[in-house]
This record gives C-alpha cells, structure tokens and sequence, in this order.
C-alpha cells in the first residue's frame, strides 16, 4: 500500500514535546471525565444542611463517613447485592449460552432464514423496553409457576420472570456480536471437523466455543454492568420490596418529601463499586474482548 | 383480553395447595394457621407499604408492634415506585392492607372494585373523625374504603424572625400580599419562594388561588372534569397567578422544592406556598422560627373556607387473603393511639383521628391543626382530586409551561381542555 | 461461495432445532409477541383495570395534534442521535486513537473515561443537579453566571446531551480501543516506512480495517439515542424541555397513570422508527457481504 507523503519526516519514534503534549491533553479529558464523580464522592462525605448553606462548590467544615454506614444499614444494601446476584449471573450465563448457539447456528450453518433471523433477534435488542410492558406484565401475571420457584406463584413478582426478561432482551446483541465474530473464525477448521464427522454440537461446543473466549469475556463484561444497572424491569415486574435488585433498592433513600442527596450520593456509590470493580478485573478481557472480531471483515 | 382468568387461576392454584395440604407460601407462614376466633388470632395480615424514609418506617414499624390480634409482615417498596406501580400491584399479587391516599384518588380504584368495602369498620371508628375525612374516605357508592392516618396542611410558611425584624405582617387579602411583596422586593429579598422542577409544587398554588377565588365547589368539579378549562373563571385563576409572578423566585423550573425550602430557611425568600413538610427542611434548632398563614381571602363570598390537606391512610385489597384481619389491622390504625406515635416522631404531619391527643403537638402542629379545624372545604391536592392520569401527562407539563411562559394562557387553556376531552371520555 | 447443502444427522437436528427452538420461542414470546400486542393496544382506550375499549386511531391523532410533548419529544430524540452520531463517538473514537500506544498511565485514562458507563440512574441524575443546579451548582458557582441549566427548556436538551455524551464516550472508546488493538501493527509500520503522517495512516489504513467494529459502535449509538431514557428521567422525569418518547410512553403507561392505549400509541412510533432504522441497516450489510 502506497501512501504518498506530504511532509516527509522521521518514520521512527515521534518527538518528545508530543508526546507530552499527548499527556497534557489526555490527562485534562480524565480529569474532566471523572470530576462529576468526585464531586459526587466529596458531597458524600458532607453532611446535607452544610451543602445546602454553603453549596456544593465551597470548602469541607466538616467530613464524615457516616453517611456511607448509614447507606448500608438504612437501604439494607447486602440483602440487596444478594438479590442481585441471584438475578444477574444466571441471567448473563444463559443469555451467552443461548446467543451463542444461535450465533454459531447461523454464522456456521448455513440454515435456511438465517438473515431474517438475525435481523429480528437484533432489532429485538433494540426495542424500547417501555413498548413491551403491558402486554409482558398481563402474561407474567397469567404464567403459574410452583411454589419452589416463586414465592408469588406466578412470573410476575419472581427472580425468574427478571431472568427471563434480561436473557431475552440481551439476547439480541449477543447474538449480533457473537456472529460477527464467529464470521472472522476461518472456515478451515469446520471444513476440517465435517471431514471428521463431528456433529453441531461438537463443532459448537468443542472447537467453535473455546475460540469465543475473548468475545464472552467481552459480552459477560457489558452484559453484567447492564442487567446490574436495570431498574425498569425490575420496577414493573416485582412487586416485593424485599426481591427488588440493588439498582431499585437504592431509591429506598429518597423519601416521599425529604431526600437527604448526600446520603443518595454515598448509596449510589455504594451501588455503583461491584461495576467498577468487575471493570477493574476484567480490563483486559473488557479490551481484547472484540479484538478478533474486528480484524479480518 | 379477560381481565380475571389469571385471578381465578390462581384462586384455583391456591385451592388446589390448602386441598393437598401444600402450605400456601403465597400468604406467608401464617396462611395455614386457624380460623380466626372471637378471642384474638387473626392469622397473618401482610401489608404493603410505601413507607421507605426512615421516620415513616419507624412509624409503621411501632404502630403495626403495638397490633396484637394476628401476626403482621410488611412489604416496604419505595414511596416513589410504589406510587407509580399502583394499577400493577392491586391487579397482581397485592398484600392486604396497603397505604394510600385519601379522595379521587381513592375512589378511583375502590370504583374499579380493586378494594374491600369497610362500612362496617367505620361503624365502629366512625365516632373518632370529622365529617370532612369521612367524605374524604367515601367512595363515589356511599360505602367507606379508607382508614384516615394522617395529613398534613399546605399554608405559606415564613420565618417569624425575619417578618420581626423588617415589621412584616400577615396579610389578610390579596392587595395585602402583593403590597407586602413589593415591600419585600425594596428590602432586597425575594418575596416567594418558587421551585417546580419535579412538576407537582405548582399545583398547590394553582389549588389554592382556584379554591380562593372560585370555591370549593367549582374546584372539586374542574378537577373531575365536569368544568372547561376555558372557563373565564379559570382564565381569571391563571391571571391571578400572572400577576404575583413577579414576586416569585424566578428559574422556578430548575429548582427543587428542597432548594427553595433552603432558600426560605436562609431567608433569602421571604415566604412560600408549601406543604407542612417543609420543616423537615430546617435545621432542629431553627423549626420554632417557622410559622405560617393561610393563603389570603381574594373572593369575599369564599373568604378562607378552603384548604388543601391531603390524608393518608389505608386501604383493603380486593385480593386480600385475611380480610378479617386486615380489618382489624384498619381499626388499629384508626386509634388515636396509633396516630399519636406518628405524631411525636414526624413533625410534619398531624393525627387525623379527632380524638387524638393533640398536648404533646409542636407548635407548628397546634397551629396546623388549628387551621384544618377552622377549614369548612378541604381539598386533597391536585393529583390527589383527579384523575391521576390527568394530572401527570397533562397538569404538570401545562403548569410547567404556564411557569416558564405565564403570558400564553389562552394556547395553553384550549390545550388543556382538548387533552382533558381525550381522558375523561 | 456456492451454498453447499448439508445433510445433518438426526442428532444435529434435534440439537438445532432445540437450540434454536428455545431462542426464537423466548424471543417471540417475551419480545415480538408483546410488542406486536402494543400495536393493538395502541388502536384502544385501556386504564389497564376495566374493560378495553376499541378507538381505532382516535390515540395516533390525539397524539399528533393534542399533545404537546409528543413533538418536542420527536425533536429531541433527534438531536439526540445527532449528538451522540455526531459528537460524542467520533471524540470516542478520538480518544481511542490517542490511547491506542504505549503510553505510561494509559490504563489510568481508560478507566477515568470508562467510569461513567457503569455508573446507574440515580448518582447520574444527583450528578446532575450537583453540577448544574442553579443556586448550588458547581458551574455556576465556577463560572459566577446564574443560569437555570436544568430548568430553562432552551438550554437543559443540551447541558443534559453533554451528560450522556459523558457517559457514551467511554463506551465507545473501550469498544474503538479494542478494534484498534487488533489492527495488524504490520499496516501501520507499513504506511509509516512509507512516510505517512500519522493522520493519514490512520485514515487511509487503520481507518478502513475497522469497519466490523463501526458496524457495532453505530449499532449502540442508535441503540442508546432512541433508548435514551435514564438521564433525563433522573432529572425531572423528561419534562419542560427534556421529552424523550422512551420517556412519554412510560410516563404513561408505567407511572399511576395507566393511559395504556394512548401510551401504547407512543411506544408504536418508537417501535416503526426503530425496526425502520434496523431494517434498513442490518439488510443493507448483509447485501454487501453477498
């Protein structure tokens, strides 16, 4: 590939004063990224009649954690990080699972339909969720389920009808993303396996899976920060206070007519950690993850 | 699509576990427990509350101890959500008894059968309330389906200290409180304090001016939709209101109601139309330089007849499993006993019940329930005396509009009466 | 490439037909199935209590011509997607491009401007308040100016876009950074021998091998401009100014209010748009790939 040049230059390393230049500039953008939350985090740690005399922008008379254990207690947050849980792992694991087979059944197989497939599973994805409420709401009230699974003995008010809703809404996009990426696999190794005889599910599971690491890293990454941020579904789907993720809990601390926004401050804090945390961790699946997918188109 | 075939399915499901001799984890523990007996048991009552602030769980918590006749579980979702999901919950899997308001918007829900009939609860708790809260609990049939708890009364609330020291006093009618308005605005403060961000506070203003200057009456029916809003007379509301913009705090729409409360309490403004509540906005130790007045007499033939009040209370679900129960839960409720303990930890709400011990009110409490005594009209608020559907999609972005542009009211009046045609159809 | 038409066992069958007997089962009956029943609900009057009414399109003009949010709301959902299309990815992209290179704290600028995306609905909107609130706010405090950020409708579509660009950035950068990462280093190496500014490599090169991750990264930009919801809600519940259809269908069919049909209406246009946008698209790339 030839590129003509207008300024010809040293190809090799760029100039000192750039490269610092690149800092300057890049360390005023982090900054102003994560300003906002520190404010947020500063006003936290202040109690609400001192903001609201003096303002959010004015020097500390006073700093306390206090409103970080008071959080905990008064929204019973671990309860909460629990019901969580209890939603969103299943909810990511069978979403990965499911659009993952789908993806592979149509990046891979040459099934009939598999356009038309993909486009509705994906524009699924992009449905407002507000369009589906009521009828959703009125078959979860009319769907039974045993006691064992629900305590309400139906979908609606269950962690299962929330589960079920996640996976088919996320679903979508995995399959999307997934089939994109599975398209880049080279068709070699299929064409090698059917010499072999190997079924789908071999061909699925054995060899087109354990190439899809990076890409499940990737999706149960996002996925993750997004079911854990969901309080729609939750909102209209439950209807026990002691069920209702972490994400809803939270609004425990807004009172009818006081609200105390620095308590709200440190609850959201407090919410918002297992995110940041998981994005820590994973950082380096976060940023590979879609790596293969975008090499070869 | 019907409506009750999920009811009775599950009505069949449940049959199906109390035959079998599967314990109903539905009604929780107490389902299987014995009938309820002439001395005390009543099985489990579950109730569904809106009370996630501190203070008011505290309340309930306390109240629902001193319950002894059947065991009792709370369900607590936040005040905010609860609200909204309302319609869901009452057609899902409600608990028994549940907090609500008082007025249309009770009654809203008692006409499409979504709550047990308590005629007979008020027969025997009757005695304890006015006539206004037993109107206030009445269905649109004439049966009661609410148990009053409490309310609070909205006023304009000032700081006494500041009205000292600058010789303020309380005006009786509306030249007088434009008068002192302008005499507030040449000592530099902002004469009413205004925030409308969240949509509601506004209506409160508009109550009041309307029910001042139109009555009771005339407001009661607007809000059921049996007035046009292109009413001169409502036009005149709006002109009113016009008028004392000046004085009021301007970028309303930004603002939350707290934020102007905070003004208010660091005199900045000098007063403002709001519910008793805003005292939770002052530090302890400033709450006994907070009074108020009732809004000023603009209608001579209407004087200061009227006032917004808005009761809450409590309610039967019409899928209530322990109805037995949860009537004596309301019972409970009504005891003035009850209300006293909310009384003592929430300054900003009074008892409803009459025979409450009023000795142990603050001040301000004293002063509040002296006003609703003297009130013969009390009115629930807005979104509370119309439909709720009304209130949110169309009251609130109009006085919104009305807020940020006061001088469109014609546009704005003929908007609303054509949404209005398309609700109350 | 010719399709090959291949013989699958009995066993494969029954794998793919559960498989993907399971997706489409759960996608229709929890996706299509309720939004196509929104279409119908759409054409009546319902409080979701007593019995339903059949009005035709009485809701769609209604809805037109009555009701003034509706078309503040087109308006913004609009400028929305432009915002976003327009601003907030390519400075994604941008920033993805700076970042893609041994830098000492790279890791440290990745997750400042990543932070914002995991962030819920609620320490945005106090977020908000907290900077833009007229009498406590951090900006007019800063800047000594006394603007109603959040309250005049003139100004608050704007600040509140900036929000979400601020939570948008981050999102597109991880995504753009991974694609850029994957890039052969052998083209770049390539295109700088061959004495290519930097600029130009990137977007007669580097630019052009990106195309799969594009695909995604418009995806979710329209995903999240007609999605848009959370911000505004936390603000003041998408009035005065900040109307968002996501916003006007729950207002009316989640909140007390319950005008299901009228709602249902609303949610049908945001439905056409959608699947309009995603037809078009998702046709589009599957024509080129043939």
């Amino acid at each position: 590939m030839t590129v003509t040049a207008s300024a010809p230059r040293a190809p090799s390393r760029r100039v000192r004063p750039l490269r610092i230049l690149l800092h300057v500039f890049l360390t005023l953008v982090a900054l102003g990224w994560l300003l906002p939350l520190a404010l947020a985090v500063y006003a936290s740690l202040r109690p609400y009649d001192e903001t609201a005399r003096l303002g959010y922008f004015s020097l500390p008379e006073q700093l306390t954690l206090d409103y970080y254990t008071q959080a905990w207690s008064q929204a019973e947050l671990p309860r909460y990080y629990l019901n969580t849980l209890i939603i969103v792992i299943p909810g990511v694991v069978l979403t990965l699972l499911l659009a993952s087979f789908t993806a592979f059944a149509i990046a891979r197989l040459r099934i009939p339909g598999r356009r038309t497939l993909l486009i509705v599973f994906t524009a699924g994805n992009l449905l407002p969720p507000q369009v589906l409420i009521t009828p959703l709401y009125t078959v979860y009230t009319m769907i039974p389920l045993p006691a064992w699974l629900s305590d309400s003995m139906s979908l609606y008010d269950s962690y299962l009808g929330l589960i079920l809703v996640h996976v088919a809404f996320q679903f979508g996009f995995c399959v999307f993303v997934m089939a994109n990426f599975m398209r880049t696999i080279p068709e070699e190794i299929n064409e090698a396996a059917l010499v072999d005889g190997a079924g789908v599910w071999t061909r699925y599971w054995r060899l087109t899976m354990p190439l899809c690491r990076p890409v499940l890293a990737a999706l149960s990454t996002l996925q993750f920060t997004w079911m854990y941020n969901d309080f729609l579904w939750a909102l209209v789907l439950m209807s026990s206070g002691d069920k209702l993720p972490v994400t809803s809990a939270l609004n425990n601390l807004r009172g009818q007519f006081f609200t105390d926004y620095n308590l709200l401050a440190a609850g959201s804090m407090l919410v918002a950690l297992p995110t940041l945390i998981v994005f820590q961790l994973l950082h380096k699946q976060f940023v590979a993850g879609l790596t293969l997918g975008s090499t070869k188109g | 699509m019907d409506q009750r075939l999920p009811i009775s399915r599950r009505h069949l499901l449940l049959g199906a576990a109390a035959t079998f001799g599967v314990p109903a984890v539905l009604a929780g523990c107490g389902s299987d427990s014995p009938a309820p007996g002439p001395g005390g048991n009543l099985g489990t009552v579950t109730i569904g509350s809106n009370a996630s602030d501190e203070i008011p769980k505290k309340t309930l918590d306390t109240v629902v101890k001193g319950f002894t006749q059947a065991t009792t579980r709370i369900n607590t979702v936040d005040h905010n959500t609860f609200q909204e999901n309302i319609n869901r919950y009452l057609r899902g899997t409600p608990e028994d008894v549940f907090t609500w308001f008082a007025g249309y918007r009770m009654q809203f829900f008692a006409e499409q059968g979504l709550a047990v009939d308590i005629s007979d609860v008020w027969q025997e708790i009757g005695a304890d309330y006015t006539q206004a809260f037993k109107d206030q609990s009445t269905g649109v049939d004439g049966k009661q389906y609410f148990v009053p708890f409490s309310y609070y009364p909205w006023a304009v609330f000032y700081r006494k200290s500041l009205w000292e020291e600058n010789g303020y006093e309380v005006p009786a009618t509306l030249d007088e409180l434009t008068a002192l308005a302008r005499r507030m605005q040449g000592d530099d403060i902002i004469p009413i304090a205004f925030a409308d961000k969240d949509g509601w506070p506004a209506m409160g203003t508009f109550d009041i001016i309307n029910m001042r200057m139109n009555g009771y009456d005339f407001h009661v029916s607007l809000m059921q939709g049996k007035q046009s809003w292109t009413d001169p007379k409502v036009r005149q509301v709006f002109d009113t209101w016009r008028g004392l913009m000046e004085f009021h705090q301007p970028a309303a729409l930004g603002r939350t109601w707290q934020e102007a409360a905070q003004s208010l309490a660091q005199k900045q403004t000098g007063m403002y139309v709001l519910g008793m509540f805003v005292a939770q906005q002052f530090p302890e130790a400033d709450r006994d330089d907070l009074d108020f007045f009732t809004f000023p007499e603009i209608n001579p033939a209407y004087g200061t007849d009227s006032i917004d009040a808005p009761i809450d209370g409590y309610m039967i679900s019409a899928k209530a499993r322990n109805v037995e129960g949860a009537k004596a839960l309301l019972k409970h409720f009504a005891q003035a006993s009850s209300q006293n303990i909310a009384t003592e930890l929430d300054p900003g709400t009074l008892a409803a019940s009459s025979k409450a011990d009023t000795s142990g009110y603050s001040a301000l409490q004293k002063r509040g329930a002296e006003l609703v005594s003297k009130a013969t009209h009390i009115a629930q608020f807005l979104d509370r005396d119309t439909r709720p559907d009304f209130a949110s999609t169309v009251m609130i972005p109009s006085l919104q509009s009305f807020v940020s542009e006061p001088d469109e009211i014609d546009s704005l009046l003929a908007s609303i009466e054509q949404q209005k045609a398309n609700i109350f159809r | 490439m010719a399709a090959k038409t291949r013989r699958y066992s009995a066993r494969d069958m029954a794998v793919l037909v559960i498989g993907l007997g399971v997706a489409i089962v759960v996608n229709v009956g929890v996706i299509w199935g309720p939004a196509l029943a929104s279409i119908g609900l759409s054409g009546t009057d319902w409080s979701g209590i007593g019995p339903i009414e059949w009005v035709g399109g009485q809701n769609y003009h209604d809805l037109a011509a009555e009701y003034p949010p509706f078309w503040s709301a087109v308006r913004n959902n609009v400028l929305w997607l432009g915002f976003l299309a327009l601003v907030a990815t390519p400075f994604g992209l941008f920033c993805a491009v700076l970042l893609d290179r041994r830098l000492r704290l790279s890791r440290f600028y990745q997750s400042a401007l990543y932070m914002p995306v995991v962030l819920s609905l609620a320490v945005v909107g106090f977020i908000a308040q907290l900077v833009y609130s007229s009498d406590y706010g951090v900006l007019n405090s800063v800047t000594g100016l006394s603007v109603d950020w959040l309250g005049d409708s003139s100004v608050n579509i704007w600040v509140v876009m900036v929000a979400a660009a601020w939570r948008h950035v981050g999102y597109v950068m991880v995504i753009y950074l991974a694609g850029l990462k994957a890039v052969d280093p052998a083209l770049k190496e390539a295109a700088a021998i061959d004495g290519a500014s930097e600029r130009q490599a990137f977007f007669r090169v580097v630019f052009p091998t990106l195309r799969p991750v594009n695909v995604i990264v418009l995806v979710i930009t329209v995903i999240e401009a007609l999605r848009a919801f959370d911000i505004v809600y936390a603000i003041n519940r998408g009035r005065n100014g900040l109307e968002l259809l996501s916003v006007l269908v729950t207002e009316n069919i989640v909140g007390e209010a319950s005008r299901i049909g009228f709602g249902s209406a609303i949610a049908v246009i945001l439905l056409a748009i959608s699947v309009g946008f995603i037809a078009t698209y998702l046709s589009q790339m599957f024509r080129e790939e043939r």
